[in-house]
C-alpha cells in the first residue's frame, strides 16, 4: 500500500509529445483509473508508472521516493496486462509464482503463496495446468494471480477486461473491486469503457492527446464535467449540448434557446461568473435523465424543475427507461424517460428540466462556465 | 493434421477417377527418377565387384555382403592413409556438433535480441545480417582464410567451426528473428516487471517457446554444415578433413580396378547422418517452417 504522485511527467517520442505535463496524486488505497481513447497516451502513462518506459521529464514516487530511474522489478509493483502476457510454457502455479522466484525465495514459502492466491481467486483446481488449457476468464485471474501473490505496493492494470466477452466483464469487474475492497492496495487502472471508469475509480483521470482533461471522482466528472469534451465522453447517451444566450428575466438568470419566449430555461444556481455572460452565446449541457416527462406533483415541490412543451420525434425503448428524441425550440436533444410515460412519436408532450442539473460551457473553449 | 481426410470435396464420376489415377501415375514416375540413384547406389554397395562387373545395373545382389561397407569405413585407401573413413566420419562430428550448438544458440539470441530488446538501428543491423545469406560461400573463402592464419587456426577443426559458425549465423539470426516476432512483447514486459532480466527471460521463456525453430534451425545448420565441401576442402587440412572431402578423396585416389562397391558404400557412409536426422525430426521440420503462418 502506497502512495502515487506524478509531478509534471512528459513524454516525448522524438519531436512528438505524447504526454504533456500530467499532474496526479493518489492517497494510500486510492483506486485511478485513467481514461480515454486510445492514443490520448494512457498506457504509456501506465508504462512509465510501471519502469518499462523512460520518463522524458518529471518525476513519479511511489511511497515518496522517486522511482525515475529504478528498475521495474524493484518498484514494487504489479501489473495486469490486456494480453495476460501469461508464460505458455509455464503451468498456472508457476506463472504465479514466477516473480518470487525469481526474486531467490525458496520453494515451500513460494508454495504457500501461491496456494494463497490461488485460493483468494478460486483457480485451486487450475495449478497444474498450461495457459493454453484455460478459458479467457479463468487466464485473466490467473493473470491477477500473478499480479497479487507479492503483495506489491501498487497494483496496475492495463485495460485488463477488454479481451472478455460482455457478460464475463461485467463479473470480473465486480470482482477486481471487491479485490479492491479487501486488500485496500492503491491502484492504476487504464481502460477506455466509461462504465469500468464509473464503476471501479474512486478518481478518474480523463485524459486526451497527452492531457489529463479532469482528475475528479466519478460522480463529480458526471454531474459537473471539466469541459464539453468530458461531458461528452462520460455518460450515454451522451450529454445534449444546447446553444442559448444567456440572458435575465425579471431577477433571474436563464438561457434562451430559439426565439420564442417558452425558450427561457432559468438557471436554478447560476455560477458566479454567469452575469459576465450576460447577452452571451453559451452552450447549455443537459443529462438526458434530467429531462423528464412532466409530472405536476414532482414539479411542484421542486423549484429546480422548469416546464417545457416539447415535439416528440423518436421513441427508444430500451426496457428499464426509453430514450426519446425531443424538439426543444428548434434544437433535437435526447430526454431518459419512464416506459410507463404515455408519449407518442409525432405528437407534442410536456417535458420537465432540471436545472439543477444543468452545465454551463463556453462555445470557444468549451471549458465549464 | 489427418492425412485421411482432405478439406477438399471427394472427387466423382469416371472422368475425375482417371484423372486421380493419372495424377498418382505422374507422382509415381517422378518418385521414381528421385529414388532410383539411391537404389542403385545401395544395392551396388551391397554387391561383389565381381557382380557388378557382370551382372546388370539394377538387379539386386545375388549374394548380400557387407565387405563394400567395412572395406569403406575402416580399410579404404584416402590419399596414402589407408584407415577408410571412420576418421573423417568423427572429424565431421566434431566439426558439426559444436558448429551447429554456438550458431543456433547464438542465432537465438541475436534474434531474441533483435525483436525484444529493440536498440536504434536494429533493423539495420538485422539487414545487414540478412545480407549476410546471400553472400555466396565462395566470396568468403580468401578473406576467411586470411582470418584464420592470423587467428591460427587454419587447417584444424576448431578453424573450420569457426567458419561455420560465422557463416550460418546469418540463417540462424533470420530464423529466429522471424520467429521471435511473432511471441508477444508483454511477456518479456512481465516478466521484466517480475524481476527476471535478459538471460533469465531469455532462458526461462524464450527457449522453452522455441521448440519448433530450434528443431529448424538445427536440421538446417546440421544439414548445411555435414555437407559442405568449399570450406572442408579450403580450410582444414590432411586429417582435419570432413567426411565429404574425405569421400572425394577416396573415389580419386582408387589404384587398380575402381571400386564401386566400395565407393557406393562410402557415399551411403557420407550421406547418413542427414538422412537419419530428418527421419527423427522432419515431422518437427514441417511444423516449425509452417509454424507463425497459422496461429495455435
Amino acid at each position: 500500500m502506497a502512495t502515487l504522485s506524478i509531478n509534471n511527467v512528459r513524454k516525448q517520442y522524438g519531436s512528438v509529445e505524447v504526454l504533456k505535463g500530467i499532474d496526479l496524486d493518489l492517497t494510500d488505497g486510492e483506486f485511478l483509473v485513467l481514461l480515454g481513447p486510445s492514443g490520448c497516451g494512457k498506457s504509456t502513462l501506465l508504462n512509465m508508472i510501471a519502469g518499462l518506459e523512460t520518463i522524458s521529464a518529471g518525476e513519479i514516487r511511489i511511497d515518496q521516493r522517486v522511482v525515475n530511474e529504478v528498475h521495474p522489478k524493484d518498484r514494487d509493483i504489479a501489473m495486469v496486462f490486456q494480453s495476460y502476457a501469461l508464460y505458455p510454457n509455464m503451468t498456472v502455479a508457476r506463472n504465479i509464482g514466477f516473480s518470487l522466484e525469481m526474486r531467490g525465495q525458496a520453494k515451500p514459502e513460494r508454495e504457500g503463496a501461491v496456494r494463497r492466491v490461488a485460493k483468494l481467486l478460486q483457480i485451486e483446481h487450475l495449478l497444474d495446468r498450461k495457459p493454453a488449457q484455460l478459458s479467457g476468464g479463468q487466464r485473466q485471474r490467473v493473470a491477477m494471480g500473478r499480479a497479487l501473490v507479492r503483495d506489491p505496493k501498487v497494483f496496475l492494470f492495463d485495460e485488463p477486461l477488454s479481451n472478455l466477452d460482455a457478460k464475463l466483464r461485467v463479473d470480473m469487474r465486480t470482482e477486481i473491486k471487491k479485490l479492491h475492497q479487501r486488500l485496500g492496495t492503491t491502484v492504476v487502472y487504464v481502460t477506455h469503457d466509461q462504465i469500468e471508469a464509473m464503476t471501479l475509480a474512486s478518481r478518474i483521470a480523463i485524459m486526451k492527446e497527452g492531457v489529463v482533461q479532469q482528475f475528479a471522482p466519478p460522480q463529480e466528472v458526471y454531474e459537473r464535467p471539466a469541459n464539453m469534451y468530458v461531458a461528452s465522453f462520460i455518460g450515454s447517451p451522451t450529454m445534449n449540448f444546447v446553444r442559448g444566450t444567456l440572458s435575465a428575466e425579471g431577477d433571474r438568470l436563464g438561457v434562451s434557446v430559439g426565439r420564442e419566449r417558452s425558450g427561457f430555461l432559468p438557471l436554478f444556481q447560476p455560477p458566479e461568473q454567469a452575469g459576465h455572460w450576460l447577452g452571451q452565446e453559451v452552450i447549455l449541457g443537459i443529462r438526458p435523465e434530467a429531462i423528464t416527462c412532466h409530472d405536476p406533483a414532482t414539479a411542484a415541490g421542486n423549484p429546480a424543475l422548469v416546464k417545457v412543451a416539447c415535439g416528440v420525434n423518436v421513441l427508444e425503448p430500451t426496457g428499464a427507461d426509453t430514450i426519446t428524441y425531443v424538439e426543444l425550440n428548434g434544437h433535437e436533444v435526447v430526454a431518459r424517460i419512464k416506459p410507463s410515460d404515455r408519449v407518442a412519436e409525432g405528437g407534442t408532450a410536456d417535458f420537465m428540466i432540471d436545472m439543477a442539473r444543468a452545465n454551463l460551457f463556453d462555445p470557444k473553449t468549451e471549458q465549464r462556465i | 493434421m489427418s492425412s485421411l481426410t482432405s478439406a477438399l470435396p471427394p472427387a466423382q464420376g469416371t472422368g475425375a477417377r482417371i484423372a486421380r489415377w493419372g495424377l498418382y501415375l505422374i507422382l509415381l514416375l517422378f518418385a521414381a527418377y528421385y529414388l532410383l540413384p539411391l537404389l542403385l547406389m545401395i544395392t551396388t554397395s551391397f554387391k561383389s565387384p565381381e557382380e557388378i562387373r557382370t551382372g546388370s545395373l539394377l538387379s539386386l545382389p545375388r549374394d548380400f555382403s557387407l565387405d563394400a561397407w567395412s572395406y569403406a569405413w575402416n580399410r579404404a585407401c584416402i590419399g596414402a592413409d589407408c584407415r577408410g573413413m571412420a576418421p573423417y566420419f568423427l572429424n565431421s562430428l566434431v566439426i558439426v556438433g559444436p558448429a551447429v550448438i554456438i550458431s543456433t544458440f547464438f542465432g537465438a539470441l541475436n534474434g531474441y535480441a533483435l525483436t525484444k530488446w529493440r536498440f536504434r538501428g536494429a533493423n539495420i543491423v538485422f539487414g545487414m545480417i540478412l545480407f549476410g545469406s546471400f553472400l555466396p560461400s565462395q566470396v568468403i573463402l580468401l578473406p576467411m582464410a586470411q582470418t584464420l592464419g592470423f587467428l591460427g587456426l587454419a587447417g584444424s577443426a576448431g578453424g573450420l567451426i569457426l567458419v561455420h559458425v560465422v557463416y550460418g549465423l546469418a540463417f540462424t539470426t533470420l530464423f529466429f528473428r522471424n520467429y521471435y516476432v511473432s511471441i508477444p512483447d508483454d511477456l518479456v514486459k512481465a516478466a521484466t516487471i517480475d524481476g527476471a532480466g535478459f538471460f533469465q527471460i531469455f532462458t526461462k521463456i524464450m527457449l522453452p517457446l522455441s521448440l519448433p525453430i530450434l528443431v529448424v534451425t538445427i536440421i538446417w545448420q546440421f544439414t548445411q554444415i555435414w555437407n559442405d565441401f568449399l570450406f572442408g576442402a579450403s580450410f582444414a587440412a590432411g586429417g582435419a578433413q570432413p567426411v565429404t572431402v574425405a569421400l572425394n578423396n577416396l573415389v580419386n585416389t582408387t589404384t587398380g580396378v575402381k571400386q564401386y562397391n566400395v565407393d557406393m558404400a562410402a557415399a551411403m557412409i557420407a550421406g547418413l547422418p542427414t538422412l537419419v536426422v530428418y527421419v527423427l525430426a522432419g515431422k518437427y521440420f514441417i511444423r516449425g517452417l509452417t509454424a507463425g503462418s497459422v496461429k495455435g
